[in-house]
C-alpha cells in the first residue's frame, strides 16, 4: 500500500511537471527538435532542470542502504553499449521526431480526450508488444 | 515560459527522486508501461498507481484552475501509427525513453543512457529536419 501511494504521488508530480512545462504539447517538442527552423529551447530547459534535481537525489540516495519502502534499490541491470541500445534509441528518436510524442507526454495527455493521442498510444503499446513477442525485451519482461 | 519550464522540469526531477528514494525504482515511463501486462503481477500495483497519477495530473491541474496546454498533435493517422510503433518498439529495444535514459540515466551519468540520449536526440533532429525542410511537410 505504501509503495502504491509513493508511486501514485510520483506519477502525479511527474504529470504536473509535464503539464506546467508545456511538454504535453508535441508542437513544443518539435519546436525544440527543429534546429533549422524557429528554435524553441523549452525542452532543453525542462530536461536540464529535471536532470539537475534528479542528480542531487541520486547522489543523496547513495548514502541510503535501501529505499524508504522496500528492501533494495533496483538499478538497471544492463551495462553494454551495443547495437540493440543504439538501434533502439535511433528508432525511438525517429518515431519521436515524426509526431513529437514520447511515452510520458503521450500518456499524460490521454485524459484530454484527443483521438490522435489515443491512436498514438495504441500504436506505441502495439510496438512494445511486438518488441516483447520478438524476444527483444523478453529477458527484461518481468524483472520484479 | 522559461520559468514554468524550469519549475516543471524540477517537478519531473522531484518525481524521479521520489520514486527512487521511496521505492527504489527508476521512473522510466516506457519501462513502467511495458511491464504492466498480464504475467507480470509482481510490481504491477505500483506501476498502475504511477501511470494513474501521470494520467490524472493534467486533469486535476485543470480542475484546480490551472491552464492545461492544448496538445497540437498531427491528425495524420499514418504518421501517428508509424510514430507510435517506432516509439514503442524502439523504447523496448533500447531499454528506455526520454525519461528513463534522458532524465534518470543522464542524472546517474550512465554511459549507456548518455549514448542512448545522444542517439535519439540526433535521430529526432534529423527526422524533423527531413520532414520539415526537405520534404516540406
Amino acid at each position: 500500500m505504501a509503495a502504491k501511494l509513493v508511486a501514485l504521488t510520483a506519477g502525479l508530480v511527474f504529470g504536473l511537471g509535464l503539464t506546467l512545462s508545456g511538454m504535453i504539447d508535441p508542437a513544443r517538442i518539435l519546436g525544440f527538435l527543429d534546429v533549422a527552423g524557429v528554435w524553441n529551447p523549452i525542452l532543453g530547459v525542462v530536461m536540464a532542470s529535471a536532470v539537475a534535481v534528479a542528480a542531487v537525489g541520486f547522489a543523496v540516495a547513495r548514502r541510503l542502504p535501501h529505499p524508504l519502502v522496500g528492501s533494495a534499490f533496483h538499478p538497471p541491470g544492463r551495462t553494454a553499449i551495443d547495437v540493440r541500445l543504439v538501434g533502439g534509441a535511433a528508432l525511438f528518436g525517429i518515431g519521436w521526431g515524426l509526431v513529437g510524442y514520447c511515452p510520458g507526454p503521450a500518456l499524460a495527455s490521454l485524459g484530454l480526450g484527443l483521438r490522435p493521442t489515443w491512436l498514438f498510444v495504441g500504436a506505441m503499446m502495439a510496438g512494445m508488444v511486438v518488441a516483447g513477442v520478438a524476444g527483444a525485451a523478453q529477458r527484461r519482461w518481468c524483472p520484479g | 515560459m522559461i520559468g514554468e519550464a524550469a519549475l516543471g522540469g524540477a517537478l519531473i526531477g522531484a518525481a524521479v527522486v521520489l520514486l527512487w528514494i521511496g521505492i527504489g525504482h527508476i521512473a522510466g515511463i516506457s519501462g513502467i508501461l511495458a511491464r504492466v501486462p498480464a504475467g507480470c503481477s509482481r510490481g504491477r500495483g505500483w506501476r498502475l498507481a504511477f501511470l494513474g497519477g501521470l494520467i490524472a495530473a493534467p486533469l486535476l491541474y485543470g480542475l484546480a484552475g490551472g491552464t492545461v496546454p492544448a496538445p497540437a498533435v498531427t491528425h495524420d493517422p499514418w504518421l501517428l501509427v508509424c510514430g507510435g510503433l517506432l516509439v514503442g518498439f524502439g523504447s523496448q529495444l533500447g531499454n528506455g525513453c526520454t525519461s528513463g535514459h534522458g532524465v534518470c540515466g543522464v542524472a546517474r551519468l550512465s554511459r549507456r543512457s548518455l549514448t542512448a540520449t545522444a542517439t535519439f536526440m540526433l535521430a529526432a533532429v534529423a527526422t524533423v529536419f527531413v520532414s520539415r525542410h526537405l520534404l516540406g511537410g
